[in-house]
C-alpha cells in the first residue's frame, strides 16, 4: 500500500442512555500492526470498531490519525476501510460494482478503475466473477469482494469486525491465513474483532481483551495465552481448573504457596499478592500431567468420573477427594474408574486475583 | 399415509378440507361470484336483456360518464405522487428509530382509526372559509380573503393525504428498516457522503417497495368516494368514477350500467397496477438477482 | 450541521400533521359543544343540548344497537370462519397454497367501493340488500380475510411440536384443540377480534351500500347527514360524529393494550410478499 499510518491513538466512551458500553477505551497503535479486539458478544469490540470507523459518534473523547484529532470527521472523509460481519456487498451491483464503487466516487478515470479493480479481485483469487450478483457467490466468495472492495482504495487502516464468523470452521482457518498473508503482504495496518481466541491467537501482534466495554488486559498473543492477569481473560483463553487459596509465605524466591479447597499448590509468582492473601490458582486442562511429580509437591491421586472423547485426545474429570474435582487432557485411554496419579507443574500455574 | 387430494406428499386431508371450506365458500360465493355476475350482467343491459356491449360504449360516448376517468385519475396520481415522496422522506430521515417513535405512530394511525367520515367532516370545519387556519391565516394577515380549501379538488386531495399517508408511511418505514444498515455504513467508509449513500445504495433498494406502496396508495385513492361527495364538488370537479358507479346503481337503478362502471374502474386499478408492476421490475432486476434466494 | 436542519425539519413535519389533526379533530369536538359559533376562535357559549338533539332527531339509540350488533356479529363470524383456515394455512403445505393465499388477500388489496358495486348488485338480487343480513355479509367480505391473516402468525407461533407432544401424551384432535390450542391462541383471537371490530366500526363503503333504512351503522348514518347538510343543525351532527369518536377512541384504546400501532394499519401484514 502506498500509505500506511504510523500511529492511530484513541480514548473513547460510549454511553447509551445510562449505560455505558466502552468506558474510556485507550489504545496507541502503530504502522502495520494487527490489533485484535476480544472479547464475547456485548462487550464493546464492534461499538469500539464503528467509533473509530466513524460510523456511530463517541459519547466523549478523541481519536488521533498520525498525532491529528478526527473524531469529528465523516466516515467517507478518514479513508479507512471496514469489512463487515455479514459482508454488507451491495446486492442490487455486480462483484465489480461493488469493488469499483468507491474508486468511481473518486472519479478515477474508467480504465484505471478497470485496471485497479480486476488487479485485485486477481489478488483476492475471484478473477471470472466480475458479473456476477453477490447474490450469486459463496459466503467465502463474498467475503472476498468485501475484503476486494476495502483494499482496493488503499486504506490507511484497515477495519475486520467479525469477519469470518458467518463462515463454516473449514473455511474459516483457510480465510485466516489468507487474511494475515494479504496483511504481511500489503503492509497494512488492521484492527481486527472477533470472539474467538484461537483467531485472535494467530493473526494478531497485540489483543486486547474486553468485557462489559472493560479493557480486562492487553498484550502480545503470548501474553495473553500464557500470563492472563485476572479470572476472566483465564476463562476466556481455557483455563478449566481454579482453585480458591489463601497464600501462604513463599517457599522459595518466584514461587508461591497456597492452600484451599484441602490442596496445598504451588505456582510461579506473578507478582504482586502478598502472604494472607486471597487468590485463585488455574491450569489448564493440558498442562496437568499424568504421573508423579518429582519432588512430590502438586501431587495428588484422583479417580475418573467423566470421560469425554475429543478425537485426538480424551478431557477427563477427576476427583481428587470429596470436594475437589479437576479436568484433566491427555491421549492415554481413561475410563471411569480408573486410579490416575497427577502432577501440576508450577510454572504452568497462574495466580489470580480472586475478583 | 395421506393420499393428497391436490398432489402427492400433500398435506391436504380431511381435516384441511373441512378447515378451509367455510372460509373459501365465503370469499367465492360473496367476492368472486359478484365480480364474475358483475362482468355478465355488464355485458347484459338493462334494456336488451342479451349480450351486448351498450354500456361500455354509452360510457365511452357520453363525455359526462368518460371524464369521470379523467377527473380519477388526475385525483389519483397527484394524491399517489405527493404520499409517497413525502412519506419517502419522511421514513428515510427516520429509519433507524425515533424519538417518541410509539407515541408518533400512535398518532399516525388516529386518522386511519377514525375513518374517512369524520376526517371529512373535521376538515369541513377546520379548513372552511370561517375554519380556524382561515382565522389564523386572516388573523395573521398572510391572507386578505379567506382560502377556498373546500368543496374543491384541494378538499378532496387533503382528506385523502390525511387518510393513506400514515399507511404509506408506515410501510415505507418497515420496508427501510428492513434494509441492512450495514450496508449504509459499507458505503461510508467506501467514501460515499449520505446523499450519495441514498441515490446510489439505499433509493434502488427501497424502490421495490416503493413501487408497492405508490401503487397501493393509487389504487386506493382510485376508488374515491365519500371524501369526494363531501369535500369536493360531486356533480363536477370531483365527480370520481366511483360516484358516477354510485348513481347509476343506486339513483337511477340500473345494475348493469353500474356493473359496467365498476368494471371500468376496476381494469384502470389493474392497469395502473400492471404498469407499475412493471416499472418494478425493471428497477429491481439487479436487485432481485442480487438477494438470490430471499 | 445540514444532517441537524434535516432532523429538525422532519420533526417539524410531523408536529404540523399532530396539530392539523388536532385541529380536524378539535373543530368537531368544540362545534359539538357550542351554542352558536361563527367566524370566531372559540364560541361565546358551551351547551350539551346538541347530543340531546342529535339523540332524538337522529335515532341514535337504535343507530347504535345496529352498530354493534353487526360489528360483533362481524368479529364472531369472521373469527368462526376465518380461526380454521388459518390454522390450514399456517401449518400445512399443499399445492395451490399461494394461490389460495392470494385469492384471500384479494378482498383486502382491492378497493371496498372496486367489488362494493357487484357484491350489493349480487345480495340484492337475492333480496338481502337494505337489511342487517346483508350489512353483516357485505362487511365480512374484507373481514374473514382479516381474521385468517391475523392469525395465521400466531398459530405458526405455536409450535407443532406442542401438538405432537400432546398426542404422544394420548391427546385426541379434539383435546389438542381445547387443551393446547385454544389457551395458546387466546392473545391472538383477541387482537384479531379487536383489530375486525375497529374496522367493522368504521367501515363506510360497504355498510353504506348495503344498508337501508332501518340497517344504518352509525358511519353511514353519519355520512347522510353531513352530506344532505344545511337540513340538521351542523352542530348536532357533530355531536354525533363525537359520540361515533368517543367509540372508536374507547376501542383504539383498549385495542393498543394488545396491538402494535403498526398492525392497526397493516391489515395486510403477513399477506403480502
Amino acid at each position: 500500500m502506498k500509505e500506511s499510518l504510523k500511529s492511530l491513538r484513541f480514548s473513547i466512551t460510549k454511553r447509551y442512555g445510562a449505560k455505558t458500553v466502552l468506558d474510556r477505551l485507550e489504545l496507541d497503535i502503530r504502522g502495520r500492526q494487527f490489533v485484535t479486539f476480544l472479547g464475547p458478544s456485548g462487550c464493546g469490540k464492534s461499538t469500539a470498531l464503528s467509533i473509530v470507523a466513524g460510523l456511530i459518534p463517541a459519547s466523549e473523547g478523541s481519536i488521533w490519525l498520525d498525532g491529528e484529532e478526527i473524531g469529528h470527521l465523516p466516515p467517507e472523509k478518514r479513508g479507512f476501510g471496514m469489512v463487515f460481519q455479514n459482508y454488507a456487498l451491495f446486492p442490487h451491483m455486480t462483484v465489480f460494482g461493488n469493488v469499483a464503487f468507491g474508486l468511481e466516487l473518486q472519479r478515477r478515470p474508467a480504465h484505471e478503475i478497470k485496471t485497479r479493480v480486476q488487479a485485485m479481485l486477481e489478488l483476492v483469487q475471484l478473477s471470472g466473477l466480475d458479473e456476477r450478483y453477490p447474490g450469486q457467490l459463496s459466503g467465502g466468495q463474498q467475503q472476498r469482494v468485501a475484503i476486494a472492495r476495502a483494499l482496493v482504495l488503499e486504506p490507511k487502516l484497515m477495519l475486520l469486525d467479525e469477519p469470518l464468523s458467518n463462515l463454516d470452521a473449514k473455511l474459516r482457518v483457510e480465510m485466516r491465513a489468507e487474511i494475515k498473508e494479504l496483511h504481511a503482504e500489503l503492509g497494512l495496518t488492521s484492527v481486527y474483532v472477533t470472539h474467538d481466541q484461537a483467531e485472535a491467537l494467530s493473526l494478531s501482534d497485540w489483543i486486547v481483551v474486553l468485557r462489559d466495554g472493560v479493557l480486562m488486559q492487553a498484550g502480545s498473543p503470548q501474553d495473553i495465552h500464557d500470563r492472563p492477569r485476572n479470572l476472566f481473560v483465564a476463562d476466556f483463553m481455557g483455563f478449566r481448573n481454579f482453585f480458591k487459596v489463601r497464600l501462604a509465605p513463599a517457599p522459595a524466591p518466584g514461587i508461591v504457596e497456597g492452600e484451599g479447597d484441602g490442596l496445598r499448590l504451588r505456582a510461579r509468582d506473578g507478582g504482586g499478592f502478598p502472604p494472607g492473601s486471597d487468590a485463585v490458582l488455574a491450569i489448564r486442562p493440558e498442562d496437568i500431567r499424568l504421573a508423579p511429580a518429582a519432588g512430590g509437591a502438586n501431587a495428588f491421586r484422583g479417580r475418573v468420573e467423566i470421560v469425554e472423547y475429543l478425537g485426538r485426545e480424551h478431557e477427563a474429570a477427576v476427583s481428587i477427594d470429596a470436594r475437589t474435582r479437576v479436568w484433566v487432557r491427555t491421549t492415554e485411554r481413561l475410563a471411569p474408574g480408573d486410579a490416575l496419579e497427577l502432577a501440576f507443574p508450577p510454572d504452568k500455574l497462574v495466580v489470580l486475583p480472586t475478583e | 399415509m395421506r393420499r393428497g387430494v391436490l398432489g402427492e406428499r400433500s398435506e391436504f386431508d380431511g381435516l384441511a378440507l373441512v378447515c378451509l371450506l367455510p372460509s373459501l365458500l365465503y370469499v367465492l360465493a360473496l367476492f368472486v361470484y359478484p365480480f364474475l355476475y358483475g362482468i355478465y350482467l355488464s355485458l347484459h343491459p338493462l334494456k336488451l336483456a342479451r349480450f351486448s356491449l351498450a354500456n361500455y360504449a354509452t360510457f365511452f360516448t357520453d363525455p359526462y360518464q368518460y371524464g369521470t376517468v379523467w377527473i380519477t385519475f388526475r385525483l389519483a396520481i397527484p394524491n399517489a405522487v405527493v404520499v409517497s415522496v413525502v412519506a419517502l422522506w419522511l421514513a428515510y430521515g427516520m429509519r433507524r428509530g425515533i424519538w417518541l417513535e410509539r407515541t408518533i405512530t400512535t398518532v399516525l394511525i388516529l386518522p386511519i382509526s377514525l375513518g374517512v367520515i369524520l376526517l371529512s367532516e373535521g376538515i369541513l370545519g377546520f379548513y372552511g372559509a370561517n375554519g380556524w387556519l382561515n382565522q389564523a391565516l386572516l388573523g395573521a394577515g398572510i391572507v386578505a380573503e379567506p382560502l377556498e380549501l373546500t368543496h374543491n379538488y384541494i378538499g378532496v386531495i387533503l382528506s385523502l393525504f390525511m387518510q393513506q399517508f400514515p399507511f404509506c408511511f408506515l410501510m415505507l418505514l418497515g420496508y427501510i428498516s428492513g434494509i441492512d444498515p450495514s450496508l449504509e455504513g459499507s458505503a461510508r467508509t467506501l467514501g460515499a457522503t449520505p446523499w450519495i449513500v441514498f441515490r446510489r445504495v439505499m433509493l434502488p433498494l427501497i424502490a421495490p417497495g416503493l413501487a408497492i406502496a405508490f401503487a397501493l396508495v393509487f389504487v386506493m385513492s382510485f376508488a374515491v368516494f365519500p371524501s369526494a361527495l363531501m369535500l369536493g364538488q360531486p356533480s363536477g370537479a370531483t365527480r370520481s368514477i366511483a360516484i358516477a358507479a354510485y348513481q347509476q346503481a343506486f339513483e337511477q337503478y340500473d345494475m348493469s350500467y353500474a356493473s359496467a362502471i365498476a368494471v371500468i374502474m376496476g381494469l384502470c386499478q389493474l392497469a395502473a397496477l400492471i404498469a407499475i408492476v412493471l416499472v418494478r421490475g425493471r428497477l429491481a432486476s439487479g436487485a432481485t438477482i442480487g438477494v438470490g434466494k430471499r | 450541521m445540514r444532517g441537524r436542519l434535516w432532523k429538525l425539519a422532519l420533526y417539524l413535519f410531523v408536529i404540523g400533521f399532530i396539530l392539523n389533526l388536532m385541529g380536524i379533530v378539535g373543530n368537531v369536538l368544540v362545534s359539538a359543544f357550542a351554542k352558536r359559533w361563527f367566524g370566531k376562535p372559540l364560541p361565546p357559549a358551551f351547551t350539551t343540548d346538541w347530543f340531546v338533539f342529535a339523540w332524538k332527531n337522529f335515532d341514535l339509540g337504535q343507530v347504535l344497537g345496529v352498530t354493534l350488533f353487526v360489528a360483533l356479529a362481524a368479529v364472531v363470524l369472521a373469527l368462526l370462519v376465518g380461526t380454521p383456515a388459518a390454522y390450514v394455512l399456517a401449518r400445512r403445505k399443499f399445492r395451490g397454497k399461494a394461490l389460495l393465499l392470494l385469492l384471500y388477500f384479494l378482498p383486502l388489496l382491492i378497493p371496498q367501493m372496486t367489488y362494493g358495486i357487484p357484491l350489493a348488485t349480487t345480495l340484492y338480487r337475492f333480496g338481502l340488500g337494505g337489511s342487517l343480513t346483508g350489512v353483516i355479509l357485505a362487511v365480512l367480505v374484507p373481514m374473514v380475510p382479516l381474521a385468517v391473516f391475523v392469525l395465521m402468525p400466531f398459530f405458526e407461533q405455536i409450535g407443532i411440536h406442542l401438538e405432537w407432544s400432546a398426542a404422544v401424551l394420548g391427546a385426541t384432535r379434539f383435546q389438542i384443540f381445547r387443551r393446547i390450542l385454544f389457551p395458546l391462541l387466546v392473545p391472538g383471537l383477541l387482537t384479531a377480534g379487536i383489530l375486525i371490530l375497529v374496522n367493522t366500526i368504521s367501515n363506510f363503503e360497504l355498510a353504506f351500500l348495503l344498508s337501508g333504512g332501518g340497517s344504518q351503522t352509525l358511519v353511514v348514518a353519519l355520512f347522510y347527514n353531513v352530506f344532505a347538510g344545511g337540513v340538521r343543525p351542523v352542530y348536532s351532527i357533530d355531536a354525533m360524529a363525537v359520540i361515533y369518536m368517543a367509540m372508536v377512541m374507547v376501542l383504539l384504546l383498549i385495542a393498543l393494550r394488545f396491538v402494535r400501532p403498526t398492525q392497526m394499519v397493516f391489515r395486510l401484514e403477513g399477506g403480502g410478499r
